[in-house]
């Protein structure tokens, strides 16, 4: 029975190698969500590169153009009431605040990897209690313990010091989903196999296991920086990010405290919630694409 | 199913220790004591009687029992949170802290729990619907739309509504719990302008969050639907409604409901920013407020709440389960 499976198991793999390209291009294909949302990401990411080289972003900091003044030939997007040039701040806010999510989300799914992996191959008590562990700080809303931790450095935080708090948090819920993962794989036939030909634990792991999960990995590192960009814009737009630079979330936070709404100023309120929005969903169709490259049970459903 | 009941509420209690320990240990990881500095902060700039400064400080240390060793203090630390007792606020000395929490949290707590029955409820439907009726134009047109809002934070939605409906077609407020005149009191005029205010914070969870739901509902719905009994129930010659409500909906709720338990930190996190985005004079505003003005015991004791708020609802979700599955309530 058991060495049927790792037969068929292993056929399989062999197969795959050189059919995954046109796999890949014949599933983007099928997967309309995918394109979207990868159109959506590369145009932001062309706005803010490309806006780097072309207009000068010195403009984003305060006092560098006449303050609250709407769109016109000195300031294409307006500027706010102290002085920001706004088409500066996005382009600069953007690259911030996506630079934020990538750094803490890629620190969280390699911590979380790490743990889920290890409590899910040692199994038994240490995994019991790895997990418990887990399952406790996953329960408290990461937002709180972030506000307290920013809260108490506030002063003198840069944006990768944030995606630094963030990633403090951002490792609970991969290593949950990976350990849980593992526990499937674990006693996958040729994982036996690799066992048994005399691999050491950590060739099984790095040359058996995480080859299988990367679709999984991948995805979950889309959540994990669409979780930490979250998380980071949340937290600046209660003032608790870098104060000197000009990020997506600091820009929410000075149009409410300085009620943009009140007064008006459409310039300045439109630009970066329609960025905000293009980010979320593009992140959030690209997510749906993996989930099922991830999946292939929900393919076959759809 | 005793034991079960048993592991979660050891599950709560460590939940909210691990909130509390985290409480007390973060603040001291920083470089210098936050309180005394603040403390100085305020007497230089806001001319604040310094007889009254000392007099706050030298009540912060004798509470937090600065000159004890870290343990005995750790220890009265937890005592006082068990009781509730997180001091005094500083900004609004000697107002105290849970006072002020009593205050805001009817607000908090009305609009959370209104918007996430509420999107439970339509989301559901919604998505059983949809994984019902495939060949639904309507839906196939509908759900889609609303999956995508699910992707946007419930206070940029918050925002782009403040934005449409307030500031440029000022159908309602821009923010805040109640107009400025007016003063909290039982009567109908009151009530009414309570509802304007919450209608925009309480729409954008309620269209931010249905989404979540309608896409879980529609894919139990689906497999529920490639289910023997079904197949059975349907030969039998049941009503089509019936089997939609008592043989679909009715078995693929369970997932979730489980779902829902997890989703309370989302709910309770996404909540505050709304409160802070409206004004509305919920936790979250005044943990915005807390925070511009350094306000700590306030913020640590709204933090204590909310975490507290959170592992009990993931608890009474966890009790009520078993009324939904009776495979629960047999146990192991």
């Amino acid at each position: 029975m058991t060495t049927a499976r790792v037969e068929t198991r292993g056929s399989q793999q062999a197969q795959r190698g050189p059919a995954w390209l046109g796999e890949t291009l014949g599933y983007l294909r099928r997967n309309p969500s995918m394109i979207v949302g990868g159109l959506l990401l590369l145009t932001l990411v062309l706005f803010t590169g490309l806006g780097r080289l072309i207009v000068d972003t010195n403009a984003a900091s305060p006092l560098s153009a006449p303050p609250a003044q709407p769109p016109g030939p000195d300031v294409p997007l307006g500027s706010d009431p102290q002085g920001r040039d706004i088409l500066s701040v996005m382009i600069l806010g953007t690259w911030l605040t996506v630079r934020t999510g990538l750094v803490a989300g890629a620190l969280g799914v390699a911590v979380g990897s790490a743990i889920g992996l290890y409590a899910g191959y040692v199994g038994g008590r240490r995994d019991k209690a790895i997990t418990w562990v887990v399952d406790v700080l996953l329960t408290v809303p990461a937002i709180l313990l972030l506000v307290m931790i920013a809260a108490v450095v506030q002063t003198e935080l840069t944006s990768l010091g944030m995606a630094l708090i963030i990633a403090a948090l951002a490792w609970r819920r991969p290593a949950r989903q990976v350990r849980s993962q593992m526990l499937v794989i674990r006693n996958a036939g040729y994982i036996e196999m690799a066992r048994l030909s005399g691999l050491g634990p950590l060739r099984i792991i790095f040359g058996e296991i995480v080859p299988n999960l990367l679709p999984f990995l991948i995805s979950s590192f889309v959540t994990a920086v669409s979780a930490a960009i979250l998380a980071g814009v949340g937290l600046e737009a209660m003032g608790l990010g870098p104060q000197n630079e000009p990020t997506l979330g600091m820009t929410i936070f000075w149009i409410m405290e300085l009620s943009a709404f009140l007064r008006g100023m459409w310039w300045w309120i439109v630009p970066p919630l329609a960025i905000l929005v293009v980010l979320f969903v593009g992140l959030y169709l690209v997510n749906a694409g993996l989930d099922e490259l991830a999946n292939p049970r929900l393919r076959r459903r759809a | 199913m005793l034991v079960l009941i048993g592991r979660r509420i050891v599950m709560v209690v460590a939940v909210v220790w691990a909130a509390a320990t985290l409480n007390f240990f973060i603040p001291r990881i920083a470089p210098k004591n936050p309180i005394a500095e603040k403390l100085t902060q305020l007497a230089g700039t806001s001319g604040v009687d310094p007889t009254k400064i000392q007099e706050m400080s030298q009540a912060f240390g004798a509470r937090f029992g600065l000159d004890q060793p870290l343990l005995t203090q750790y220890l009265r630390y937890i005592g006082d949170m068990a009781r509730f007792d997180f001091g005094q606020s500083i900004t609004k000395y000697p107002a105290r802290v849970s006072d002020l929490i009593g205050e805001a949290l009817p607000w908090t707590l009305g609009l959370m729990i209104t918007t996430t029955l509420l999107a439970f409820l339509i989301g559901t439907l919604l998505g059983a619907a949809a994984g019902w009726y495939r060949n639904s134009k309507l839906l196939s047109v509908v759900s889609p739309i609303i999956m995508v809002f699910s992707a946007i934070p419930f206070y940029l939605l918050g925002l782009v509504l403040i934005y449409i409906f307030a500031s440029r077609l000022g159908w309602f407020p821009v923010s805040g719990g109640y107009g400025l005149t007016s003063v909290p009191e039982w009567s109908w005029d009151f009530a009414v302008e309570v509802l304007q205010h919450a209608t925009l914070p309480a729409l954008s969870i309620l269209i931010a969050s249905v989404g979540t739901w309608a896409i879980g509902m529609r894919g139990m719905m689906v497999t529920v639907q490639g289910e023997d009994y079904m197949t059975f129930a349907e030969a039998k010659g049941l009503k089509p409604s019936r089997l939609f409500y008592r043989y679909g909906m009715r078995n693929a709720l369970l997932p979730q409901v489980t779902a829902l338990a997890l989703y309370f930190g989302q709910i309770v996190t996404g909540a505050v920013l709304v409160e802070i985005v409206f004004a509305y004079p919920g936790l979250g505003s005044l943990l915005l407020d807390s925070i511009k003005l350094f306000d700590f015991p306030t913020i640590y004791g709204i933090v204590f709440i909310l975490t507290l708020t959170v592992a009990l609802s993931m608890l009474l979700v966890d009790l009520l389960y078993p009324l939904l599955d009776p495979r629960a309530r047999v146990g192991r």
